[in-house]
Order: structure tokens, then sequence, then C-alpha cells
């Protein structure tokens, strides 16, 4: 297992994703020996997720069961350990499409946080491309290398523990793409010009604020950015449902005719496939902004 | 790794390369050749220049249709309008406040005036301009030079400029699919270098090319395609190396049925690779009965013209069918070879297919979702994702429906993406005025193994008290 490659079964040291029912999943480490409790019983991981093939069922001690998936980054970012606040599919699949990120890129992104993005921007850019990820708090710069080691991409990355506004990203002229979900990140554009490649290449920043939003646009036409966008992303969810809708009664159809001795009967209720919305929704994350460095 | 002078030239535009023109939002994929006419935006040019020239570039259209490269300079001269007003209280629209006829602004752009001078000429010649305020300025400014300006900008085509060109050009073509629903297609499938994809699309190519893109020519892709052969003029402008070709197979979907039968034979010299030419190429059986068309051409064309040949004496006239028959035969020979290609591909992709083991699939057609999703879903291993794009709901409800009846996927969701646009300036950010109706909406889910039992039913292995309690929790 790896998240830039699927595999066929399940290994000793693999992270697989347990599936336990409707949004109901959870991670976990397999190991020899190792057990897992779940609502449903044990998993006993030697016995029932070594060698098993990824999708299978596994009966949990109580009989119950459940299912175990191999992980993807979209897995990942709905069961990952939140050490910051995250970004979600809907908009990591924005941000890579409009970063234009495919295998081989070269990607500058700060700030690492949680991982979220970090994972699915290595699924894209492998096996030939690499991402430079700066994260200035130091715990979380040494937890995002160790989780990358495990999930087998640690040669795709490389973690620097150090302040994007100051410093960089540590590397320059190598990027295709750089990424910053950061408070300021009007004070990291010029350091975002200076890592990305001569011939051009694109940006984003991710800011929950709208005055972040002006002043980060403001530095962008600034440093001679073109293309220069803003946008936001919402997913809305439709859960399908049947549901019955009773008819109503406006009395026998022929009124004036003599009622017969066999009742005749009669529908009292419709079933309809339909949708429905939540009744709340994601009403916002951040306010994405896209732009494109010239060449020099 | 730091960029370096010698990789210039794969950034140079280059003949016969496909690009994308830009101008503004408007974007439009056309291939480089020379000598030859485009039409963007009403202008006709000649897209000679651009060879040579990085991508990026913008360039000026001139006089004659040649191509200019734009100086970088790029002044924001707006500055120079000083006298500006508070409001647009005094300020009368009746239409003439503009001096310059249309008649005047056609001589102008006849003697050659750039973009930007035409809207300083009109600048100068509007009553009303000093008396707007800065912002309605800066306005009027946009307005007229997203009127009179001659640029186009050469980009690479990428899936993002591609998705956003198809989407605003010709939605009809991909089912109104917009980018955004693609993004969330591409993510959700986890399509990525090394893996194997299915893709069942009819969006003129753009979901397929998108799928390649993202793989980099790593793994393998196989096109599903209904009756009539594959189109593809999509993938074509992404200008992909031609070794992403070497990744990309075609199964024509008549054949799945025998395929998941293991009835599909791909030794047979009569399989026909193209479904949509039932009686296989008729070009060369013309003379032949087609009652008796088989596809079998070799033989039964030599044996016709045989039988065709009549007994006169006549020595030119005898040269001629000898040369005809000889033809013939060359014709005859070709095609062998041409209809032992597409067996030989067809074949390739049937054992691509055949192990059941693919690792993602993406459908996005006008065929109802639900039948192709049922077929296909059984050439995909467990534990692997699966995106269907419908322009509308109730056949994504239909799928969701019979997917859960019958098993075998787990995390089923129907979605739809909201997009929204911003203007950002100072003291006049906004979202956008228009923003788009509707992209679509997504089916996407997981598969997991089915209880296909080998002997007896694994359901009856367990308590009957237990499994009541478990369909009431577990909701797959």
């Amino acid at each position: 297992m790896s998240f830039v490659e699927y595999s066929e079964f399940i290994q000793e040291g693999d992270v697989a994703i347990i599936f336990l029912g409707h949004d109901s999943m959870m991670p976990v480490k397999v190991q020899q020996g190792s057990q897992t409790q779940t609502r449903y019983g044990v998993i006993r991981h030697s016995k029932d997720l070594i060698g098993q093939r990824f999708g299978t069922k596994v009966t949990c001690g109580k009989g119950g069961w459940v299912y175990v998936l191999h992980p993807t980054p979209e897995l990942w970012t709905l069961n990952l350990p939140h050490r910051t606040q995250i970004l979600y599919t809907t908009d990591i699949a924005n941000i890579t499409m409009m970063l234009e990120l495919k295998p081989a890129s070269v990607v500058c992104e700060s700030g690492t946080g949680s991982g979220s993005l970090s994972h699915a921007i290595l699924r894209t850019i492998a096996p030939t491309g690499h991402l430079h990820t700066v994260e200035f708090h130091q715990q979380r710069a040494e937890k995002a290398e160790e989780e990358f080691r495990e999930h087998r991409v640690g040669h795709l990355v490389t973690v620097r523990n150090q302040d994007v506004c100051k410093e960089g990203f540590g590397v320059t002229g190598v990027a295709d793409a750089v990424f910053l979900d950061i408070p300021s990140p009007w004070e990291a554009v010029q350091h975002a010009k200076n890592a990305m490649k001569r011939q051009g290449g694109r940006l984003c920043s991710f800011s929950p604020c709208i005055e972040q939003v002006q002043k980060t646009c403001a530095a962008l036409a600034d440093e001679g950015f073109e293309e220069i966008s803003t946008l936001e992303v919402l997913l809305k969810v439709h859960d399908v449902r049947t549901i019955t809708l009773p008819l109503p009664d406006f009395g026998p159809d022929r009124p004036l005719e003599t009622p017969t001795d066999t009742p005749v009967p009669s529908n009292t209720s419709v079933l309809c496939k339909t949708t429905t919305p939540p009744r709340e929704m994601a009403g916002h994350t951040g306010y994405l902004t896209f732009a494109t460095k010239p060449r020099v | 790794m730091a960029d370096n002078g010698d990789n210039d030239s794969q950034h140079r535009v280059n003949e016969g390369d496909y690009v994308v023109l830009k101008r503004g939002d408007i974007y439009k994929s056309v291939q480089i050749q020379k000598k030859k006419k485009t039409v963007f935006e009403k202008q006709w040019f000649f897209l000679d220049n651009a060879v040579g020239e990085f991508y990026g570039t913008t360039f000026e259209v001139v006089t004659g249709g040649t191509l200019q490269p734009r100086k970088p300079k790029h002044v924001e001269s707006s500055a120079d309008a000083k006298e500006a007003g508070t409001d647009n209280r005094n300020i009368l629209d009746d239409g003439k406040s503009q001096k310059l006829t249309r008649d005047d602004i056609e001589t102008l752009k006849e003697q050659g005036l750039k973009g930007q001078e035409i809207v300083q000429q009109l600048i100068e010649n509007s009553t009303t301009f000093r008396d707007k305020t800065e912002f309605a300025q800066e306005k009027y400014i946009k307005k007229k030079k997203k009127k009179y300006e001659n640029s186009v900008t050469v980009l690479k085509p990428s899936c993002r400029v591609l998705a956003m060109m198809y989407h605003s050009r010709e939605p009809g073509k991909i089912c109104h699919m917009r980018y955004d629903t693609l993004a969330q297609m591409l993510t959700l499938g986890n399509i990525h270098a090394g893996s194997k994809v299915l893709v069942f699309e009819t969006c003129a190519g753009l979901v397929l090319g998108a799928v390649m893109e993202r793989m980099g020519g790593y793994g393998s892709v196989v096109q599903m395609y209904p009756g009539g052969g594959s189109v593809r003029a999509g993938v074509e402008s992404f200008g992909f190396p031609s070794h992403f070709h070497d990744t990309l197979h075609e199964f024509p979907i008549c054949h799945v049925n025998a395929l998941l039968a293991g009835a599909l034979d791909t030794e047979a010299k009569d399989i026909d690779a193209d479904a949509g030419q039932a009686n296989g190429d008729k070009s060369n059986l013309t003379q032949t009965d087609p009652g008796k068309a088989e596809s079998k051409e070799g033989s039964p064309d030599k044996e016709d013209q045989s039988m065709e040949t009549s007994t006169s004496t006549d020595p030119a006239e005898d040269k001629e069918r000898e040369e005809r028959e000889k033809l013939r035969e060359i014709r005859g020979q070709e095609k062998k070879v041409k209809m032992e290609a597409k067996r030989k591909k067809l074949a390739a992709a049937a054992a691509v297919l055949e192990g059941r083991n693919a690792d993602g699939l993406v459908i996005a057609s006008r065929f109802h979702p639900c039948p192709v999703l049922l077929g296909l879903i059984k050439f995909l291993a467990p534990s692997r994702p699966f995106v269907v794009y419908s322009q509308y709901k109730e056949p994504l409800i239909e799928c969701y429906t019979k997917l859960r009846e019958q098993g075998g996927a787990v995390s089923l969701r129907l979605t739809e993406s909201w997009i929204r646009h911003y203007q950002v300036l100072p003291n006049r950010t906004h979202p956008m005025l228009l923003m788009s109706g509707s992209g679509g909406y997504l089916l996407s889910g997981t598969t997991v193994a089915t209880d296909t039992p080998k002997t007896g039913s694994t359901r009856g292995e367990e308590p009957a008290a237990k499994r009541l309690k478990l369909t009431e929790t577990t909701e797959g």
C-alpha cells in the first residue's frame, strides 16, 4: 500500500481505512499481533487483515462486519487527525485542476498543517514530481514528516520547519505551482515568485476572509502576476430518499351514482423517489485566489 | 533542479502544436499551421509568427493579419485621468456623449491605430468622461479595452483551460459539464499515474484527455465507447506527447457482455472491432453482392473478380483489367493488414479488462448512466472509486437506488458543485453579477467485495438475531 499506488493485499505496516457504515470510518495502522476495537467487535490484524484483499468484508468479534478499504487521499482527508483546520476534497479538487498539477509537477506549499492537501498533491505529482512543504510550527512539521514516511511517500516530499514569509520555501526557480494557506499570504507573494520556475507557473492562495483576499490580490498585481481570479466552491449533497405523500380524499368519484356493494379500493398515499438536501450545509470554507506568473 | 536555458525549447511554440488562444475570458483551441488563416473573436490572422515564441506570449494582431509580440511594458495609464466627478447625479445617459461615430472609429481602425490608442481617442471625445467618478472611469476604460483590444495570448493546453473553453464555447458537446465538476471527478476518482482507469464518455474527448493528463503517460486508460467509433477530438487538443497514446486502449461496449461471459474470442479473424460498421468496411466490397459480404475480405474479393472477368479478347482491355485486379489485390491486402491491427488492438484492450481489476471508472455521457454503470462496474477491483456524471439528477437517483439494492458499493454520494467568482478591487469587491446555473451532478462511491459465495451463502452463517441488529445499523 501507498498513498500514491494501489496494491491488492493488506500488509504489515499499511494504513487501512475501516468502513463501519454510513459516514463512519476510521484509519488503522496494520501491525502483526495488534487488535482494533470497533462497535461490531474486535478486529485481529494478523488474522483478519494481513493477507486479505483490500475491499473485503471482515467479520468482527461480536459477529458484525466492516469493510477494509485501501487508503486514498480523499479517505485520508475524512479520517486524518486534525492538528489544524483542514482543506476538504471539494476545495482540493479545484486547487488541483486550477494549478494544473500532474505527474512531474514541482509544488511549493505553506502551511503544511495537518497534511490534507499535501497527500492529495503527492498523489497527483507522483512518481516524478516533488512537494516542498513549509510549516512554521515545529511539532506539526515533525508529525507531518512522520506521516509521509508511514504512508510511503517520503521520497516525494521535503518538509521544512521555517516561516515562509521571512525565509521563503527553501528553494528557488523550481516550482510549477505554489499554494498558500497562511494568515498573511501577501507577505509571501515575493517568495512565491522566487520559488517558481523562470518560465512561469500557477499560484493559489486560500483565505477565509475577504480582507485577506483583497490584500493578496493587490500584492499579486504589484508583483506582476496575471489572470488573477478569485472564486469559491461549495458542495451540495443530495440525500436520496423514498418519501411517502398521502393523497387527499375528496369523496367518491361519482357521487350521483348509486353506490355499489363492492367498495372501490383507493390508494391513500404515493411513494416518490427523490432527493432532499441536508438540513444544514457547509456555507463557506475560504476564498480561492488563483494567478499566473508570466515568464520572466 | 533549477530551471536552465537548455529546457527552453520545450517551452516554445512549434508548428503543428495544439495551442489555446486567449483574449480575456475567451478561449479557443487551434493547431498551429503556417499560412493558414485562423479566426478568433471576429478577427482573422495567421499564427506563423507565434512559432518559435514562448508559450504564454501575448501578441497584437496588426493589419494584414499577422501577429506581433507585445512589449511587456503594460502600463496601466488610467492614472492619466486626473479629473473625476463624485457621483452620477448630473450625468445624462442620452447616447450623445460620445462624439466619434461608428464610421470614425472604423476609420481609426483602418488607419492601423492600436487598441490602446482607440480607447484614448474615445476618452478624449467623450463629453461625460471627466464627470464620471474614478471608479466609473476605470470601468469605462476596461469596457472599451475589452471591445477594441487586439491582443491574443498563446497558451499551452491544459485540462483547466480546455475545460473552461468547452464549457463556455460548446457546453452541449460536453453534456454541460462545468469545469469544477470535472475537477471533482478527477479527484474523487483518484486518477493518478500508474493506475488502470476505464472511461466512458461522450464529452468530445475532454474527460478522456483530462484523465490522461493526470496519468502522465503512466498506467493505462481504456476508453469504452458506444457504436460508431471513439470520438477523440478533445484529446488531440491536449497536445500530449505521442508516447501517451501507447497507454490508451479502446473497447467497444457491444462486446462487453461477451467479454464478461468469457465468450469473446479475440483470435477469431472475423471479429469486428468497429461496432458501428457491422458489415466491415464496404469500400472494397462494392462489386460484390452485399448479401454474401463476409468479413473475410481477401478471398471473396479475388473470387468475385475472377467471376467477373469477361471473356473478351481485346488486349488493351485485358491489360486494364489486369491492372485493376492488381490494385484490388493491393487494397485487399492493405485492408487485411488494417483489420488485423484492429483485431490486435481489441485483443489488447480485452486483455486489460479481463482481469476485472481496474482501479477507477469514470462515466460522463448522454447515455442513461444506470445501465452503463452497472455494466462497467463489474470490471473494477474491490476498494476502488467510481464517478458518474449526469447533466440531470434523476438518472443518478436510479443509479444510487439500484446500487444499494445489488450491493458491492459503499459511500455512495449524489453531489452537485456550486461555484461563484468574485471581482476583487479596492472598495469594489463583490461576487460577479452572473453566475453559472448548474454544472451537472455526480454520483461517487467505492467498490467493495461482493458476497458472491463459492459454496452456499455467507449470510446464512450468521446467527439470525445478530443479522437483524446489523441491518438496522449498517447502512453500508
